[in-house]
């Protein structure tokens, strides 16, 4: 086993033995599912919608070649700098090396989950700069020095009384247990910030190749301020995230907020077309988009799974994902939770290290079915398990799957075996969930179906 | 009509009434059934498992077997799903590409059958309790079936359906994930029973053997006063004459 999954089987262990984070959680995703389904109600045709999206997303996809272009070509035209970052340490080096240009030194973040992706908060502070996340939820978890446990609710797994903690004891405040205040008080410490920071870091949640302008769709109006206020602004984002049209946000900004977090909209919506145009009287200095591969290009290259690249990062397939719901975001331990990291996660970070996320899977499909651009989510993973299989069999499965394949085309041999299983079910019992009990994995918290006293087949014989 | 009823392993094994009923109930309804015993799995564990060719293997078996039927039923919506969904995937590109299409267009999961293909809603079965009912995933996502059991049960004298929360939640069985990940997999049958015994259900109905047999090994060892029993069982279940 890979240390990615023997360490989520110890997490998965862990959580799910938890039994006030499982109702945490579910308590927490319970008010998601309602509030969605009202706002999916007030969609025409949600169905068509999602059509329309998936189509969307398949041309933009499908040609990101020229769609890529395009966005840069039109960014460069008012003077944006556009980098493009083959992996994470080229990103990395791109974003350090603009702010050591700038001899820069304090730096507030927006929500980015790239950023995530390439470990950037660890390579700025290691380089000397400060970096303060600015959404809630990720100044939060960056307090905690912790991941996000999930990548629209960052700090969705922690009580207002954590919180309340937290701030008590990093910040010095007095303990509270209203939202409000606890709000107010991450407010009054970054505002300050904002004002003397160097450098904006944010995500982008599209690219417009027609307009060469990136959107963000945010509720805090944290990403305004970190966009507009600092002299520089750096925008991190994967090439995936390309939309064609301007027009397409008319679609894409209302179905991110209804999918994503039960929204007729998001707060504030933004877009970004490029630095200080002259004679203009605010706004950063410069403005960098550093385009981010990062094995993107792979997942483009496997036709058979590329419609993962259409994710707009919702976070609707957590919301809805039994698995997600019972052992939450930090077990997984990627960037990326739940059924959309299950299957882009191998393919961004290596398939034997983290093929173990496409067998954590009943395959029930509850992601597929909510994806709002209809990415064939649980399809994906059977696919990676094959292909991961195909690379490497297990040792004793392969094997054991042959020998049951031989059973399977051998009825007699079948129902032989059925009977032997009726004679060693009397004897299952003096072993039954000990270290020699070859079904532990079942036994250990279910009881095994017994072999009836007749089998179907036996029944059939004695009508004839 | 001369129906062609595929009986999955475990049904075979651990749950031959369901099987059994579903022979019953179609029979009644004036039916031929074709048994054919030389099958006795669609090859679906070492597919979810990524032995495509083991399960390959199988499933040519299956195929060759069903050629020539005219209408192949099957008591459960996993199994289902295998043949009617996952056949024209895993033979895709090879020579049993055809063969495998034409399965898929004939086979039926066994309340979509009685519901889509037969019209029928009223069986003639009693069956005194409040139930509730499991939608299997593979029946409810790849198959599309949520009515046509809800349609069977609605004429079941006696019976009262309560839905539960989760109805369309998984159970968590997921086949070899259950023994993968058993934590993940208990975790998902909690929710699932929490959800039924809310509704003070007696039984948990489902057209899925597989489903029941994972909820009814934690009812069992946890030692909750639920049952569950086949959709196949309910339909098929008569006022005894002596009550």
């Amino acid at each position: 086993m890979t240390p990615a999954a023997s360490q989520f089987k110890k997490n998965a262990t862990a959580l799910t033995a938890d039994l006030r984070h499982r109702a945490l959680i579910r308590t927490a995703l319970k008010k998601y599912e309602v509030v969605r389904d009202d706002k999916v109600s007030r969609f025409q045709n949600w169905q068509s919608a999602r059509q329309s999206a998936a189509e969307i997303k398949w041309d933009a996809v499908n040609h990101l070649d020229t769609h890529l272009v395009e966005f840069a070509r039109n960014l460069e035209a008012r003077g944006t700098q556009v980098h493009w970052a083959s992996n994470a340490a080229q990103a990395r080096e791109i974003i350090i090396g603009i702010i050591q240009e700038r001899k820069a030194h304090s730096i507030i973040k927006s929500k980015v989950m790239t950023g995530e992706e390439i470990h950037l908060n660890d390579a700025l502070e290691k380089a000397g700069f400060e970096v303060v996340e600015s959404d809630l939820g990720e100044y939060i978890v960056q307090l905690r020095h912790e991941a996000p446990y999930h990548f629209v609710f960052p700090a969705m797994h922690l009580t207002r009384g954590e919180i309340s903690d937290l701030f008590s004891k990093e910040l010095g405040t007095a303990p509270t247990d209203s939202p409000e205040e606890l709000t107010m008080i991450a407010r009054r410490v970054l505002r300050d910030k904002y004002i003397t920071a160097d450098i904006g870091i944010s995500g982008a949640n599209f690219g417009i190749a027609e307009t060469g302008m990136i959107s963000i769709t945010e509720n805090e109006g944290n990403a305004r301020l970190t966009c507009a206020l600092p002299k520089v602004h750096i925008a991190l984002m994967g090439i995936e995230k390309i939309l064609p049209k301007l027009e397409d946000l008319a679609l894409f900004l209302p179905m991110l907020a209804t999918a994503g977090a039960g929204q007729v909209m998001t707060g504030y919506n933004t877009m970004y077309g490029g630095p200080r145009q002259p004679g203009e009287a605010d706004g950063p200095e410069a403005f960098h988009v550093v385009l981010l591969d990062n094995n993107r290009t792979q997942l483009l290259a496997d036709a058979e799974q590329r419609d993962a690249l259409h994710c707009i990062r919702c976070g609707g397939c957590l919301n809805v994902c039994p698995i997600y719901k019972n052992i939450g975001g930090h077990a997984y331990g990627a960037t990326y939770q739940g059924p959309i990291g299950a299957v882009i996660t191998p393919h961004l970070r290596g398939l034997q290290q983290w093929k173990h996320l496409s067998f954590a899977s009943s395959l029930c499909g509850a992601c597929t079915q909510t994806c709002p651009v209809k990415i064939d989510l649980h399809h994906h993973l059977l696919q990676s398990r094959r292909n991961a299989i195909a690379q490497k069999p297990v040792w004793w499965e392969k094997p054991l799957f042959q020998a049951l394949a031989f059973l399977f085309n051998h009825a007699g041999l079948f129902s032989l075996g059925m009977k032997l299983g009726r004679i060693g079910q009397v004897f299952h019992p003096l072993i039954k969930n000990t270290g020699i009990d070859p079904v532990r994995a079942w036994t250990r918290s279910r009881e095994l179906p017994k072999v009836a006293p007749q089998t179907f087949r036996e029944w059939w014989q004695t009508r004839k | 009509m001369k129906i062609t009823l595929f009986i999955p392993c475990f049904i075979d094994a651990c749950f031959p009434k369901a099987g059994a009923s579903a022979v019953e109930i179609l029979e009644r309804l004036g039916h031929t059934i074709d048994y054919p015993k030389e099958l006795t799995c669609c090859g679906q564990p070492a597919f979810n498992s990524g032995y495509w060719e083991e399960s390959r293997t199988t499933a040519i078996k299956v195929l060759e077997r069903l050629k020539d039927t005219e209408v192949v039923v099957i008591v459960s919506g996993s199994c289902g799903a295998m043949i009617k969904n996952f056949y024209p995937e895993l033979f895709a590109g090879t020579e049993y590409e055809e063969a495998a299409r034409s399965l898929s267009a004939k086979v039926y999961e066994f309340s979509d059958f009685l519901v889509t293909k037969l019209g029928v809603g009223d069986l003639g079965a009693q069956f005194p309790h409040k139930v509730t009912f499991h939608d299997g995933c593979h029946g409810l996502r790849e198959l599309g079936i949520k009515q046509q059991p809800r349609k069977l049960l609605a004429h079941v004298r006696g019976l009262e359906l309560v839905e539960m929360g989760e109805a369309e939640s998984c159970c968590g069985f997921g086949g070899t994930f259950s023994a993968k990940f058993p934590m993940i997999s208990t975790a998902m049958g909690e929710n699932k029973y929490g959800s039924a015994l809310e509704t003070g259900a007696e039984y948990i109905v489902s057209n899925d053997s597989s489903c029941l047999m994972h909820i009814q090994g934690l009812l069992d060892r946890q030692g909750k006063p639920l049952r569950t029993i086949h959709l196949a069982e309910v339909l098929n279940h008569r006022q005894l004459p002596h009550s």
